[in-house]
């Protein structure tokens, strides 16, 4: 505490040059937290993952799409609770940059397995089912394009061409979970499958990929290979992974960005380091006489360790805490502009552990340098030091 | 030989510099006493060794052979950290330039010391406000360093020197940075602590006027002691 004191007392020597090391702190810090949460933002799709969730796809790729008459045969497999599928639809809403996910779901089921998409089963699915052409939409879509009950979505076949009108029927939302990518628009698969077969007679019949959530977790390697070994000599082979595992083949495609991201993440880190120790190399050197008259007065290393150690580290924690407070409102409106891109953008608690930890760790490195410096110094040489 | 009364014991004392591999001798074979009370001035010319004999005695510097004793103690044996609580506990330290923490006050500066010992907070107190008191500063305790003369700051570091009670007070050219009338009333503070207080003082000075207040003068030179 009576160090303490000594170290508040030695923040008011250079207060331009502490609130640059401060803001400079501050900054590295948010740039970290930032990069971080873009990072987990792209895995955001893992990391909400169901562990009881288990996708099938066509064996060679996502893109090719399996036949509907496998849904029967996957859900006699024994463990398999409740399944559902869908396409991938996309197409163009209002113009091309306007992305957000657009998928034929099958609205009998779609929502008992994806449970944590909450929507209103007696208004909002029942008017789905009743209505061919009704879509259900994510309560951001509905935010941010005002749209309504009863509104049209006038939408450009791109994988499925034709205009496609759909009538927005309900929302869903998750309920607080900030989980939950609520940006998504599903409608039918029926509808989907009726206007193919009327139009493009060869590719009716046919779903993107089926999901499922399954009894006991401990089984979905058993469970994979059941199914992956029934259709093992059809035309069209599946692969059945964890929705986690099939997610993370997503973001595997942007690997090198992500490393990229990542390294720069961890040299601004290093720039912090640099930051925090030209502030205390330069403090303890001007400070070398006054460590020395300490020593004379029966100051110990110990008591050199926790006013240099323990000054930096203040210095680290104040900018830190400054960026990590500035960090907040900066995603908020990130989150706002991006909604589209990433769904989920929110700081993770694993970002803060790691940059609290990167910051106690560079108050404790960035004063080794001036501490070896005052406690391998001769009292006699420090009271001589000219600083 | 030591007297009864003896509270510095040097003998046969040696120190020697290194730069590279040449040995440069600063003090050899020193030997002498100095009794309980003394007010002792050590003089000589820049570079013979007054400044290393004081710091010998004060602990903060390690003499190449030779032993010290002070109040019994063998100063020469003590490790880093025993003789840093020594120190503490039985040294008091007047510098020529101050050496007074600039972004602390008067009381601050003086209660520095104090920070080291079990003493609450309200007895610290005490000792400060009595100890400025006693070197005329009670009306500046929460002054800045920078808002003192020269010669008020060296009293904040006698202050100091003094606020634990040592054994002994030493003090390096304590008038070397300051007025002819300041350099006055610090050795007249001085003499005071040791007449009134019965402070043992070793004082290094080039300053004559200074000297002729210790009680004795002893003259350094080549490393020798006459």
């Amino acid at each position: 505490m009576k160090i303490f004191k000594l170290i508040l007392k030695n923040f008011k020597r250079h207060k331009l040059r502490l609130s640059l090391t401060i803001v400079g702190i501050a900054i590295a810090v948010m740039a970290f937290s930032l990069l971080r949460t873009v990072i987990t933002a792209w895995n955001a799709g893992v990391d909400i993952a169901a562990p009881n969730r288990v996708v099938t796809s066509h064996a060679v790729s996502f893109i090719m799409p399996l036949p509907i008459s496998y849904r029967d045969k996957i859900a006699k497999i024994p463990g398999i609770e409740s399944i559902t599928y869908a396409n991938w639809f996309q197409g163009i809403y209002k113009d091309k940059n306007q992305f957000f996910p657009r998928m034929a779901i099958d609205a009998e089921t779609f929502f008992d397995v994806y449970y944590e998409y909450k929507v209103d089963t007696s208004i909002y699915l029942d008017a789905m089912k009743k209505q061919r052409n009704g879509c259900i939409i994510g309560k951001k879509i509905a935010k941010e394009y005002n749209l309504t009950i009863g509104d049209k979505m006038i939408v450009d076949g791109d994988i499925y061409p034709g205009r496609w009108e759909f009538e927005v029927v309900g929302y869903y939302s998750g309920k607080g979970n900030p989980k939950v990518d609520e940006t998504w628009m599903v409608f039918n698969w029926s509808y989907l499958d009726e206007q193919l077969r009327q139009s493009q007679s060869g590719r009716g019949g046919f779903v993107g990929w089926y999901v499922f959530k399954v009894k006991d977790p401990n089984k979905i390697a058993e469970i994979s290979d059941a199914i992956d070994k029934e259709f093992f000599n059809s035309y069209a082979k599946t692969k059945t992974q964890t929705e986690q595992a099939f997610n993370q083949s997503f973001v595997s495609m942007s690997g090198a960005i992500l490393s990229a991201i990542e390294f720069v993440s961890f040299v601004i880190i290093g720039i912090l380091f640099l930051v925090l120790a030209n502030t205390m190399i330069m403090s303890a050197r001007e400070r070398i006489r006054e460590y020395a008259v300490l020593k004379t007065l029966g100051f110990t290393t110990s008591h050199l360790v926790l006013l240099i150690t323990g000054e930096a580290i203040i210095i680290s924690l104040v900018g830190g805490s400054v960026g990590i407070a500035v960090t907040f409102p900066i995603v908020d409106v990130l989150a706002e502009a991006f909604a589209r891109i990433f769904p989920i953008f929110i700081v993770a608690n694993s970002t803060l552990v790691i940059a609290v930890s990167f910051i106690i760790v560079a108050g404790i490195i960035s004063s080794l340098v001036p501490l070896y410096r005052s406690i391998k110094m001769s009292i006699v040489d420090g009271l001589r030091f000219i600083g | 030989m030591s007297n009864n009364n003896t509270i510095v014991s040097v003998q046969q004392i040696s120190k020697s510099y290194w730069r590279d591999s040449l040995e440069i001798p600063v003090l050899q074979n020193i030997s002498f006493d100095i009794p309980e009370g003394e007010f002792l001035s050590l003089m000589g010319p820049s570079g013979s060794g007054k400044t290393t004999l004081l710091n010998l005695i004060a602990g903060i510097d390690r003499p190449t052979s030779g032993k010290i004793s002070v109040a019994g103690t063998d100063v020469t044996s003590l490790g880093e950290s025993a003789l840093a609580k020594w120190r503490a506990n039985s040294v008091g330290f007047v510098f020529q330039f101050y050496n007074l923490m600039p972004v602390l006050t008067a009381f601050e500066n003086v209660e520095l010391p104090l920070l080291l010992t079990n003493l609450k907070k309200k007895e610290r107190k005490e000792h400060v406000e009595q100890v400025l008191n006693v070197v005329g500063l009670g009306d500046r305790m929460d002054h800045s360093p920078k808002q003192l003369s020269g010669g008020q700051q060296q009293r904040v570091a006698i202050a100091r020197a003094i606020v634990t009670d040592p054994t002994l007070l030493v003090a390096d050219e304590p008038t070397g940075d300051l007025d002819k009338h300041s350099a006055e009333e610090i050795m007249i503070l001085l003499e005071r602590l040791n007449r009134e207080l019965k402070k043992t003082i070793v004082m290094v000075t080039h300053d004559p006027r200074a000297a002729e207040k210790a009680h004795t003068t002893r003259h350094l030179d080549k490393g020798e002691l006459s």
